[in-house]
Parts: structure tokens; sequence; C-alpha cells
């Protein structure tokens, strides 16, 4: 049997074991939620990380590697890890190495010929492929929340009236600024 | 190649299986992006608050007064003494965990700080130390736990995390209410000078100039003029405002956001061309003032006695004027002060009457004691009577969705009328599943006080059950438009669609209604109160 082949039959299995692993990405109380709570409105980030990891690998099994589809996958996933704090970028972005072991881990002995190996090569560079998507994903939802941060309604709307001389307010300090960062 | 890291080590860092420890074992841990900036000593100084200093949550050491962990006991102490549903909600709690995972912050964050009844242990575990005796004997087994600089920091971060929206309670079967407690803990860290500026500063602001941007009278009226011209070239009629005017049957009170940011602004131009209107067909006679100028009421974020401040000026300036009742605007939290707190605090308000729509001869029976009506209901009242010609076709462009913000939802009980507002003034209305909307309704993630810049993440990730089911109805039904009756909703939607929506654009309701309202006299309009060319009428 081809790698692709032996892939596609465990496929429910990898996808088991990889959307728990990104589950626990989270700590143990909120790692219940997610996968308890079946309600799509009620739990949207286990909904759409289900989602999300189901079509990917879809994606990843399939003869061609769509890398559009591949990327809008992935959006609504990162985009969810992107702007939850707890995570490092790549915690956040890296969840799709997991993939890596998951896969060496459940063929196990099946990966015992040449031919299996070198597909198996083949195709964890689909995988970075993907996880490198995934970073550049990661890095435009960073830079749209940075952006949003930049053009803070108060500052714009403070600006304009200040040069208008219409605001009379509680005195700041010289600059203006917080001492925060 | 040896110099490589091996890629487990590089894993280590990506493969993050939190621990498993109990949540009072876990450290907090302050990540940018989850709060806001501390309030800035000249706000705090100008309402006279106590223990004023420069300080950074960042920091290690928050310049706390020596004396701290006594003013707090104190605090506390004499709030039990004066708030019976604290001491019940310190009391009762059986930890069933019916509320847990009711919180948008907690669904968003992915924190379990976040889960409702957590937030409310961060006091109870002091609580049960300070003022029980099991507590005191056993510690930690009794859920007990002393007040350090560690679990202030704790209280400081996850009271600031919480948007005060009460969904939490409606799950609850003892009706605990976290946002109760919040606003009671936030009440004791403005005793050691420890508010967030995204608050202070507006408070301070609305106390002396009488909105929260400090915009003096004359430049509230010369936005509301600029907003005369503009509406006068879409529609041809001048809608001219009546300011502070003595004798006037109805005082307008809104939020100030809807005076100087889009698109509330549009809103306002919506309650000034249909103020002309109700004037014109039958006499209506209602005045804006420059000193009420500011529906809001931040003091609410704050404590009981600056809420109570900025509640009155709203009183006394109907009382100046010598109107008959009050007419709200699209505002959040001031219906909350309005319906829960204002009797008690300022009111009852003997001096005005039981408020009657003069034109419908409605009797607003909910607001007997308060005289204090929603724009919504008057608005409802004036379309169930007939009394509004509307042109709904005029807003066959958008698809509408409506979010219930959660002061006049839970905080009120009012879920009908906007609706039924909408379904009179657009052909296309689709509610959010049932789940989010109403009493369940999810909150913006930015309601509170927490709508500043530098909190992007908690207010994205709070917003994120929302923004979910607005994107929802958008991919079944097409919606592109949020409709909502609150400025906080308007002023932080924006930015919570452009991240998980981009496609919905955000207004309030009487934007809606004025789009669709036929002024008596008015030319062929061409656009609607944004200036993009009506449907029919693109070029
Ligand atoms: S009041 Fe709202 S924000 Fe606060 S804990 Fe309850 S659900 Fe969360
Ligand atoms: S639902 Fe009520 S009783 Fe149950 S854990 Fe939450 S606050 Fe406590």
């Amino acid at each position: 049997m081809s790698l692709e082949k032996l892939l596609e039959k465990r496929k429910s299995e990898i996808l088991k074991k990889w959307y728990n692993q990104v589950v626990d990405t989270y700590p143990p109380e909120t790692a219940l939620f997610l996968r308890e709570q079946k309600d799509a409105f009620s739990n949207p980030v286990g909904k759409a990380t289900r989602d999300s990891l189901h079509a990917l690998l879809g994606e990843l099994l399939k003869p061609e590697m769509d890398s559009e589809a591949v990327r809008s996958h992935l959006d609504p996933v990162v985009r969810i890890r992107a702007v939850q704090a707890m995570f490092t970028p790549s915690q956040a972005a890296g969840f799709v190495y997991f993939l890596k072991d998951i896969i060496r881990e459940v063929l196990g002995r099946d990966l015992d010929n040449a031919d299996r190996l070198n597909r198996l090569l083949a195709f964890e560079r689909r995988i970075d492929d993907m996880s490198m998507s995934a970073f550049n994903i990661y890095m435009k939802c960073r830079e749209a929340v940075f952006q949003m941060k930049a053009n803070q309604e108060k500052n714009k709307i403070y600006k304009a009236f200040l040069r208008a001389g219409l605001v009379e307010e509680i005195p700041r300090d010289e600059t203006g600024n917080h001492k925060d960062a | 190649m040896s110099d490589l890291p091996k890629s487990e080590e590089i894993l280590k860092d990506v493969e993050h299986a939190p621990p498993k420890k109990g949540w009072m074992n876990i450290p907090v841990d302050i990540r940018k992006g989850m709060y806001c900036y501390a309030a800035n000593p000249k706000s705090l100084n100008a309402l006279g608050f106590p223990n004023v200093h420069e300080w950074n949550p960042k920091d290690e050491d928050w310049n706390l007064p020596e004396n701290w962990q006594e003013i707090l006991h104190k605090g506390f102490k004499e709030r039990l003494d004066r708030f019976r549903s604290v001491k019940v909600f310190m009391d009762i709690c059986v930890r069933c965990g019916a509320c847990a995972d009711k919180c948008h912050y907690f669904i968003g964050t992915g924190d379990p700080k976040n889960m409702p009844v957590l937030r409310a242990e961060l006091l109870r575990s002091v609580y049960r130390n300070d003022f029980t005796l099991a507590g005191k004997l056993l510690g930690k087994i009794a859920g007990a736990r002393k007040m350090d600089e560690d679990v202030l920091k704790e209280w400081w971060y996850y009271l600031f995390q919480c948007s005060e929206c009460r969904r939490c309670s409606v799950f609850c079967p003892y009706g605990i209410d976290t946002a109760e407690i919040t606003i009671f803990g936030r009440e004791l860290l403005n005793l050691l000078g420890l508010n967030i500026d995204w608050i202070a500063t507006p408070v301070a602001n609305c106390y002396r100039t009488g909105n929260h941007l400090g915009i003096q009278p004359h430049a509230f009226k010369d936005m509301l003029d600029f907003f005369v011209e503009d509406i006068e070239d879409i529609t041809g009629i001048n809608v001219e405002p009546q300011f502070n005017k003595k004798g006037a049957d109805i005082l307008f009170i809104t939020p100030s956001g809807d005076v100087f940011a889009d698109p509330g602004t549009y809103t306002c131009m919506g309650y000034m061309m249909l103020f002309k209107y109700l004037k014109d067909k039958y006499g209506l006679d209602v005045t804006w003032s420059t000193y009420a100028s500011e529906g809001g009421n931040f003091g609410f974020f704050t404590s009981h006695e600056t809420m109570k401040r900025l509640n009155s000026k709203m009183y006394a300036e109907a009382k100046r004027l010598g109107v008959k009742w009050i007419l709200g605007g699209e505002c959040g939290h001031m219906w909350r002060v309005i319906n829960q707190y204002m009797d008690t605090m300022n009111g009852p308000a003997d001096f005005l009457e039981e408020p009657v729509n003069p034109i419908t001869g409605t009797r607003f029976e909910n607001a007997k004691s308060t005289k204090m009506v929603h724009i919504s209901e008057f608005t409802a009242d004036l379309i169930k009577h007939g009394k509004l010609d509307l042109d709904p076709s005029r807003n066959d462009d958008l698809k509408v969705t409506f979010h219930d913000s959660c002061n006049p939802a839970r905080g009120m009980g009012m879920f009908d009328e906007p609706r039924y507002v909408i379904r009179s003034v657009c052909n296309q209305f689709y509610d959010m599943p049932r789940n989010t909307i109403r009493e369940n309704t999810f909150c913006c993630g930015s309601g509170s006080g927490l709508n500043a810049g530098e909190d992007m993440e908690l207010r994205m990730t709070g917003g994120l059950p929302r923004a979910n089911a607005v994107k929802f109805v958008h991919e079944k039904h097409g919606v592109n438009m949020l409709a909502c009756v609150c400025a906080i909703d308007r002023a932080a939607f924006p930015d919570l669609m452009s991240y998980w929506v981009p496609e919905v654009d955000v207004t309030g309701l009487t934007e809606l209604v004025a789009n669709a309202l036929i002024l008596p006299g008015e030319k062929q309009r061409e656009t609607n109160l944004r200036g993009e060319p009506l449907p029919g009428m693109e070029e």
C-alpha cells in the first residue's frame, strides 16, 4: 500500500490526535471546554479549530495541494490564535508542525521501506509549506492588530478637535503621552 | 551543523501544554494587549480620588501606599455592610460551574481565570480569609488566601477583563451577578489609585466639562451646526436644533460619542431629523443641552459615588430647564444606570412628569419613576401609531442584523422595540442565532471602559463570540450591516468587524430610521446620510 493510501486509511486517527494536541495548547480547564462544548456559537474557538484542521488534513492528502484553499482553511484558526495573548508566535502559528510527529507515530512500523520513507519526506515538505503559510497569516493578523492600535479612534478624534481648538481637557503631562509602553 | 538547535528544542516552545495546577497556584502573567494603561494622575486628582500615584502595570512595584492592605480590608468591610447583594454573592456560590463557559472573555481568550466563577473567586478567596472563620482556620483548604501584591495584581488584571455585561448571571441558578462583583472590586481598586486611563480621564472630563472628551458647549453646538449643513445638502431641509431651551417639553440626552465619532454621527443626524419631523408635523418641542452633553456614565465603571455624581447632572439640567421629561438616545450603560441605580441614587425625579408621548398619548409606565424614555421605545410607539412617513426601500441595499447591547437588553429588558423599528424601516432583517441574542446576547467585548487601543487583543478575543454570530448571518443571508443602540458598540464594532467579518458595516438604529423618514417638503434624496447613493440612484 502506498504511503498516501496508508495515511488516507488512518486519517481520522491522525485528525483526532492533531486536534487533541492543538486543544492541549490551552490550559486544561479550557481544553476540556473546547472539547466538550459542541455548540458552534457557544464555542467558536473549538468549532473553528476542528473545522480548520479537518479541512487542512484533507488538503494535505489530495494529490495536489491547493495553496489558496490551504490559506483559506488556515485563516480562521490562525486568526484566533494570533490574538490570544497567552501564546508566543511559535505557539500560535506552529501547530501544523505537530503533524510530523503524529504521522510518524501513527504509521510507526509501516515506515519500513525506502519508498515509503521517501514519500514521507515529500509529504513533510507539504507540512512545511503549510506551516510557512500559517506564519504568513499570523503576521498579517498581527499587522492588522497593530494598525488598529495605531488608528485608535480616540486619538484621531482628539487630535482633530484639538487642532480646531475645541478641546478643554484635564491637562496631561508635557508630552501628552503615557509613560506606559 | 552541530550548532543548530535540535527540532525538539525548537518545538519545545511550540508544544505548549500548560501545567495542571490549581488556579491559585498559577501566578498572574500580565500580558501586553490585555490591559489598559494606568490612569493619568491628573484625572484622578481632578476627581479628588485617594492615593493617586504614578504606576505601570508592567512594573514589579506599583508604588502602593504603605498601608494598602489595611485600606483594602477596611474598604471591603464597609462595603459588605453597605451592599447586601455583595455579601450574599460572596457566600452563596456553590461552584456549580453553570456560569463558567458563558463569559465571552473566557470563550475568546481561553484563559480559565476569565470564567466568571473564578473571577469572583479572586475576591471570594480574600473574603474567606478576612471575614470567615473557616477561611481563617483552614486557609487554602477552605478556598481562602491572604491578600498580597500578587493577588492584588491578579484582581486588577482580571477585573479589567470583565465588561460587567451580566451574561453569566443569566445562567446562574442563584442569580449571582458577577458584574456586581466586578463593580465592587473596581471600587476597591480605586481606593488604591488603581484605575485605568480610558475610564478615569473621560470621567474627569465629564465631571468638569460635561462630556467624555472635554468638548466645550460652543464646540458641541458647532458640531451639530455642521450636521445641519450636511442634512440640508442631502434633504433640502434645515433641521436647526434647539439648545438649552427653558420650558421645552422634552430634554434629549445622548452619549457624546454620537456627536463626535463616526458612525455615531449619522445616528446623531438621525435624531435631529426625527425631531424636526415631529416638530413640523406635531409641534413637539425638544431641546438639546450643551451642559448635560453626555449620556454615557463612565462613573458606573469607577464607583457608586462617581456614577451618582455624573448621573445627577442630567436631572439637574432637566430641572433647570423645566422640561416635562427626558428622552434618552442610543446609549448602553446610561440605561443600566437609569434602570438599576438612578432611582435610589438621585431619584425619584418628582419634579418631572410621568412620561407621556404627546403625539400618541402612550404612557411609558416603565419610566414612571425615572422619567426617562428610550429613543427606541419612543420611535417604536410612533411607528405603531402610524405617525411616521417611512420609505423602507431607501434601505434596500442593506441586509441588517441587530446586536442587543448588554445594557439595554440585560440591564433593561428592551428586546422587541429595536427589532420592530428595524423591520419597519428596512425590508431585510435577519436575527443572529438564538443563543447569541436577546437576554443571551454576547458583549461587544469592549464594554465597561475597555474600548481603548492598547488592549486590542482583549477586545478582539472578547468580541469573538459576537463576531462569530455576525459572520454566520453574513455567510447565510448576506448580512452587511450590524445595527445597535449603543455608542460604545458603534465605536468598538468597526474594529471588531474589520478583524473578523470585514464585509459588515456598523450603524445606529436612528440612522436607519432617518434614511427611511420622509421629511415634509424634502427634495428627492440621492444619497443616504453617509453620502452614499441610495438604491436605484447609483450612476
Ligand atoms: S459580567 Fe460579563 S464579562 Fe463579566 S464575568 Fe460575567 S459574562 Fe464575563
Ligand atoms: S452559576 Fe452561580 S452558583 Fe454556579 S458557579 Fe457560577 S456563580 Fe457560582
